[in-house]
């Protein structure tokens, strides 16, 4: 029985000593993502790298995901008659929670994964200890080019899904159940706020490609340096990025649509 | 151990470590280690697996600070660093890591000019005669376009021995250089680490726990043992010597002070209790 308090003891500690080296590597990693500025090829090589690289599967998920929403809004609506406000229906799932949620859970999935595992080899094959014995900073040199490209990548990804849904619903509206396009884009440009919308989306996506990056580059940092410890550290941010997306989705809903 | 005849090696060392005490948790490492690293001379670290030695070129360059005790480099407090002073001091220091630590994203032109490319505004023309001056020491002139995922392991550590001598250091370390090569690598790393050490006029630590190699290589000789430096001298010194320690470790005897057996219970009474 002891020995079991002790251990939730032991593991609770455990736990917010990685919180509180999270926090300090945030710090780190935020000075050397201005440090690296100066030299902005080393953010354009890492935006090619988490940015356009990721964005096939954001198209290819935002077209989907906007015919799906094409056709249970339209499902829906046409009960009460209302399919001439599909249009505002598909934007504002898309503008306001889908694209920015979405995206960020298909960017942890994709870059977010893929610079937990190159953080961990550098390290595990000693590159990082290298640079560092070569006078060069990594958090200046390697983490703070692939922050600022995930801060800049992922709200650019979210307004493309938001696009491409948009599109996708117009399909099925227009293409397949025949309501008017005039009508369908119209309802659009007079329910979606720019402010209270769009830009609310576009903090989302911000507040999101912060956690992921963060969330990918420290487990990457803190991997053990073993090829098990990298294959670890890849599933731990996946599944902490993605818990950490849908919370503060709540969070950011609350605060900007519940008046809270 | 009296060495009367290494004094004059001593004076004003390029490394000096004194009274070193590190323990990783709970798990000592160091206790009280003392060491000084002759100038312009090969000094081979040699001790059993999981001594310390690695992590030991970690408080040289200062990638790890002891708990207690001082480490100077060429006369600088090494752990009371940090920072751009840390950086500076670095730039005199060359690395030659176990996995050779090649940047996998570059090419082997791009690893060996990354130092000058970070460290210095020189424009692309003198970048390219330097790197080919270094690949050319190195024999690998030839292996410029390459990509690292294209080398044996021999190649590798000859680019990585490049890059860690491009900015030309005063000194350079060397993280088991022989694990994992087939005898001819071997016989040009060797070559190599004794050829820089005299052409450029660098001081070399050599980490490593081949006694043959790092005898022949070697023109000072320490074995680290419990945290401890066990014995040191020039490498005829420590092949004769009458120490225990030293003896087993350089002839690789099973059993000795290091003994063969893991530390257990009386073995009659562990068969006997079976009820």
């Amino acid at each position: 029985m002891m020995d079991w308090i002790a251990r939730i003891g032991g593991s609770g500690l455990r736990y917010l000593g990685r919180l509180g080296q999270s926090v300090l590597f945030m710090f780190q990693m935020l000075s050397g993502a201005f440090r690296c500025l100066p030299r902005f090829s080393l953010v354009i090589q890492q935006l090619y790298a988490v940015g356009v690289l990721t964005m096939l599967i954001i198209l290819v998920s935002g077209l989907f995901v906007g015919m799906v929403l094409g056709l249970q809004g339209y499902y829906q609506l046409v009960n009460f008659s209302a399919e001439s406000s599909l249009g505002l229906v598909v934007a504002l799932f898309l503008v306001r929670e889908l694209g920015p949620v979405l995206s960020a859970l298909l960017f942890a999935g994709r870059a977010g994964s893929a610079l937990t595992a190159e953080i961990g080899l550098m390290k595990a094959t000693e590159q990082l200890s290298a640079m560092e014995m070569m006078a060069v900073d990594p958090m200046q040199r390697v983490i703070g080019p692939r922050f600022v490209a995930g801060l800049i990548a992922l709200p650019i990804l979210a307004a493309m899904m938001s696009a491409i849904g948009v599109i996708g619903g117009y399909l099925i509206g227009y293409g397949l159940f025949g309501v008017d396009a005039g009508v369908y884009w119209s309802s659009m440009q007079a329910g979606v706020d720019l402010v209270d919308d769009v830009l609310n989306g576009v903090i989302k996506s911000i507040v999101f490609g912060f956690i992921v990056t963060w969330v990918a580059l420290f487990e990457g940092y803190d991997a053990l340096p073993t090829s098990e410890g990298v294959s670890r550290a890849t599933t731990r941010t996946v599944v902490t990025s993605s818990l950490a997306i849908l919370g503060s989705d709540f969070i950011l809903t609350a605060l900007m649509f519940g008046g809270l | 151990m009296t060495t009367p005849d290494n004094s004059d090696l001593f004076t004003n060392p390029m490394v000096e470590i004194s009274e070193m005490h590190f323990a990783f948790s709970e798990r000592p490492i160091f206790a009280g280690l003392k060491m000084a690293i002759p100038r312009g001379k090969v000094t081979v670290i040699m001790g059993p697996s999981g001594c310390g030695k690695s992590t030991l070129l970690g408080f040289i360059g200062g990638r790890l600070r002891p708990n207690k005790g001082q480490v100077f480099f060429d006369g600088e407090r090494v752990p009371q660093k940090s920072g751009p002073p840390l950086f500076t001091m670095r730039r005199k220091m060359g690395m030659l890591f176990q996995s050779s630590a090649l940047l996998t994203d570059l090419s082997v032109y791009e690893n060996v000019a990354f130092p000058l490319r970070e460290q210095t505004d020189l424009p692309e023309a003198i970048i390219r005669i330097l790197v080919a001056m270094k690949l050319e020491m190195v024999g690998l002139r030839g292996a410029r376009d390459l990509m690292p995922s294209e080398l044996s392991g021999g190649m590798a550590r000859r680019v990585a021995l490049a890059r860690a001598i491009v900015l030309d250091p005063e000194m350079i370390m060397y993280d088991e250089p022989f694990v994992g090569l087939d005898p001819i690598s071997m016989g040009v790393i060797m070559k190599l680490i004794r050829e820089l050490n005299d052409a450029l006029g660098l001081t070399s630590i050599v980490v490593t726990h081949d006694v043959a190699e790092g005898c022949s290589i070697a023109d000072y000789v320490y074995l680290l043992g419990e945290g401890q430096v066990a014995g040191h001298g020039t490498p005829e010194e420590m092949l004769n010597s009458e120490d225990e320690r030293v003896r087993q470790f350089m002839n690789g005897l099973p059993d000795g002070p290091v003994g063969y057996h893991y530390p257990a219970d009386p073995y009659l009474r562990d068969i006997s209790t079976i009820e």
